[in-house]
């Protein structure tokens, strides 16, 4: 089964991850890669709360993942692979050969950042940077939930919302 | 426990979950002001966690009530009883826990001096009353 989605989503787990994602992936273990939270007791615990029952959820630094990831990718359950930010996967993918797609799903207003979708905020840098991934071949694309089409990177750089 | 008057807790959710929940008590009792909704679409972790923030401010309460436990609401309630040690989280909420809640604690009120309740224990009343509203009947 393996890692079925490589997603983005600064909220890491929540509703859509566990639900949305999880029921019909049949998600049975989450990899959250994020430096802040792998060094953190206090805030593993609070992401630990919120993984269901049958639901395993690692945590590690994008160092870590260098001795990982082949790991999580031959194991014989369904899991997810999570970032918080564009710059973390950006980290993971420059490191790893084997990261072929890429999920945007969740990167919300900020400062700096202009409206692509209605869960999609970008500054240039972070254009940029998915830009970057496309090039070195991965196929990024922006999507919420299964249910929702996959949008192709540069089709979501070409959208623009108002507020 | 609120400085503006009948505003017993924030109801935060995904969608339009607290507007809902609200509505519904609000047709049932008449009292949806008790109640201050926030929602979380759009909004990145940080902003969301402020608007609950303000949400308690504003209206005083010291009750949250949210839907999934592993909701980005329930999340960034967590974050602030971090530095917010009086809230109060209550995940899993339906339309009976609002109610109980709502009652037990203007009754409260009512019967304390200077408004000071036991928020917590009437939070913890109200849930296992509301547990014992999902029933299962036919099939």
């Amino acid at each position: 089964m393996s890692l079925l989605l490589h997603r983005i989503d600064d909220r890491l787990i929540h509703g859509q991850v566990v639900v949305g994602w999880g029921q019909p992936l049949e998600l049975k273990f989450i990899v959250l890669v994020d430096d802040d939270v792998a060094t953190s007791e206090w805030e593993q615990e609070l992401y630990r709360m919120g993984v269901p029952p049958g639901m395993d959820v690692y945590f590690h630094t994008v160092d870590d993942m260098s001795s990982r990831l082949a790991q999580y990718q031959s194991d014989a359950r369904a899991g997810i692979l999570l970032v918080g930010s564009i710059d973390t996967m950006q980290r993971l993918v420059a490191a790893h050969d084997g990261l072929r797609t890429v999920n945007v799903g969740g990167v919300h207003h900020a400062e700096g950042r202009a409206q692509r979708l209605r869960y999609v905020f970008l500054t240039p840098s972070e254009e940029a940077t998915l830009r970057d991934m496309q090039t070195r071949g991965v196929e990024v694309t922006a999507q919420d939930l299964p249910s929702t089409r996959p949008m192709p990177l540069n089709e979501l750089l070409a959208t623009s919302q108002d507020g | 426990m609120s400085d503006t008057p009948g505003v017993v807790a924030v109801v935060a959710g995904h969608g339009r979950f607290a507007d809902g929940l609200i509505s519904a008590v609000e047709q049932i009792t008449g009292r949806g002001a008790a109640f201050v909704a926030v929602s979380n679409t759009g909004l990145a972790p940080a902003e969301l966690e402020k608007r609950v923030d303000l949400a308690l401010d504003q209206s005083g309460a010291r009750v949250v009530f949210t839907d999934l436990p592993a909701g980005s609401c329930t999340m960034a309630t967590r974050r602030l009883q971090r530095v917010r040690n009086d809230v109060v989280l209550v995940t899993g909420a339906n339309v009976c826990v609002l109610m109980e809640f709502l009652f037990s604690a203007e009754a409260a009120m009512a019967a304390s001096v200077g408004g000071v309740a036991d928020v917590a224990a009437l939070a913890n009343a109200a849930a296992e009353k509301a547990r014992q509203t999902l029933v299962v009947t036919g099939g």
